[in-house]
């Protein structure tokens, strides 16, 4: 698995079968504790055909919504329903049971163009 | 992910700073900019704040807030030529919740207004609109009133149901006030002007101090027990559940008092004998009704929706939401709208655009949480 992260923010994790690139997609720690208590989430449904830099999720924390981006192009294979029940997951566990959706890559290049986690660590240290 | 506004995308040669800035850096706030000022918008979270001042005690810094002082002769008549309110009847120490009108009775600002001992009104305005409100006063009393703005005045309001106990620690007497009854103090020697009132539906007081003391005296208070440091963030989803309206977003030039739900501001007296700006059309809107009202509405499910939404009513636009949020409280959307009159009654079915989604909310009384006023010592 491996993991590529966006300027805004959001995390992308890489997994590659013989068929497929299937990347798992969510927003970092550091976006969640700007956003702060997450009270809604909106996910794209199962075969939601996303084009990267548009607009994939919607996010709503107590104070605000915010749009979250496509990072990559592809099509959705599943949306995280758990979010539906439970937002604070966003907050509580960004980095794992908060993912927002899973789809397969329209084209892996987009990856080329995307942070590792260093990269970002180093970028998040100067907002 | 779009990101909320970041100190980055503001010129920080516009934005001033008030007196207790470094103390909110100092506990970790989150600062931004706010009325022309950088604020603290939240230190360990709104819900988690907004959930304490409802079960203890918030300290909020409402600084950015202008605290006017009007003073001469006749103040009272000449206040009562630009406000609705019954201002010659305030007896000293009393204050009134009251609103800044325009020639058509369109709402400039809210605010309070107290009498002080010596004849004088003191003022407390919008930061937002403070300079506005300075220059429209300014214009329209007489040379003979005087107006002070108190820039070297901090303004603090504690809220929430162990507020006055904590304040009667430090400033004794205080507890004896009640809702909408202020006087002078003392705290650790320092002279200040507390008022049983606030802005959020609690129980509580603000407190006006003097500048160069407001580091050390907002320590004392914050350091009594049940106290914590509260942000901008839950005293709007705070003021929300209160049912209570927020100038620039709930009130506006295009809103009057009738339209907004605030004839409890205009008192039989003025209504019988006008005299304010607009008058005429406030008065009969009040008796027969205005074309449009502010509302209360639950949301169904759990997505907010956010002031500028269109409000529907069957395939109709019938107004828009000037607030919305989720109460922490009641753990469900909440908003506020102007809709048209024939769909304002309490119970009726709207549909609100959220993102071209159409959501199901209903029209709600307010205040959507009950107000904790103390009122003759007793809790409302």
């Amino acid at each position: 698995m491996t993991y590529y992260y966006t300027k805004d923010h959001e995390w992308i994790s890489v997994n590659s079968t013989i068929e497929d690139t299937v990347a798992t997609v969510g927003i970092t720690d550091y976006a969640q504790a700007q956003l702060g208590d997450v009270v809604f989430v909106e996910v794209p449904p199962a075969g939601a055909v996303l084009e990267k830099g548009k607009e994939a999720a919607v996010v709503e924390s107590v104070k605000a919504a915010s749009d979250v981006y496509a990072p990559v192009s592809g099509t959705v294979i599943e949306g995280n329903a758990a979010l539906e029940a439970d937002p604070s997951l966003v907050n509580t566990a960004p980095d794992s049971d908060g993912w927002f959706f899973k789809l397969t890559l329209s084209d892996t290049s987009e990856l080329d163009g995307l942070m590792d986690e260093a990269g970002y660590k180093a970028f998040v240290e100067t907002l | 992910m779009s990101e909320p506004i970041t100190p980055d995308d503001i010129d920080p040669e516009a934005t001033g700073t008030l007196p207790l800035d470094q103390w909110h850096r100092d506990r970790g706030a989150r600062m931004v900019e706010f009325a022309g000022y950088w604020m603290p918008i939240q230190y360990d979270g709104i819900m988690a704040e907004h959930l304490w001042t409802r079960e203890s005690a918030g300290l909020f810094d409402v600084s950015h807030m202008g605290q006017l002082i009007v003073s001469g002769p006749d103040a009272a008549a000449e206040l009562e030529k630009l406000l609705p309110g019954d201002i010659a009847g305030l007896k000293p120490g009393r204050m009134r919740y009251s609103l800044l009108l325009d020639e058509a009775g369109g709402i400039l600002d809210d605010l309070m207004v107290t009498a002080r001992d010596d004849g004088s009104y003191y003022l407390v305005v919008n930061g937002a609109t403070k300079w506005d409100d300075i220059a429209h006063l300014r214009d329209l009393l007489p040379d003979e009133i005087t107006l002070n703005h108190m820039e070297d005045q901090a303004l603090l309001a504690l809220q929430g149901p162990k507020a006055v106990e904590a304040l009667e620690h430090l400033a004794p007497g205080v507890a004896s006030l009640v809702f909408m009854t202020a006087g002078a103090f003392e705290i650790d020697g320092v002279p200040v002007w507390i008022s049983r009132s606030g802005y959020t539906g609690e129980d509580g007081c603000e407190i006006s101090l003097p500048a160069d003391a407001a580091d050390r005296l907002a320590s004392l208070i914050a350091g009594q027990s049940g106290v914590k440091p509260i942000g901008l963030g839950a005293r709007d989803s705070l003021r929300l559940e209160a049912g209570l309206p927020l100038y620039g977003h709930d009130l506006d030039p295009e809103t009057n008092p009738a339209m907004a739900g605030l004839g409890f501001a205009i008192p039989k007296r003025r209504r019988e004998e006008g005299g304010f700006p607009g008058a005429d059309t406030i008065v009969a809107q009040l008796r027969g009704g205005a074309p449009r009202k502010r509302v209360g509405l639950i949301l169904s499910g759990r997505q907010p929706a956010r002031e500028g939404a269109d409000v529907y009513a069957g395939g109709e636009r019938v107004g828009a939401l000037t607030s919305g949020g989720f109460s922490p409280s009641l753990q469900v959307p909440i908003a506020m709208a102007y809709v048209s009159a024939e769909h304002a009654a309490p119970g009726t079915t709207l549909q609100i655009d959220v993102r071209g989604r159409m959501l199901d909310a209903t029209v709600a009384p307010m205040p959507f949480t009950p107000h904790r006023y103390v009122r003759e010592g007793k809790p409302a």
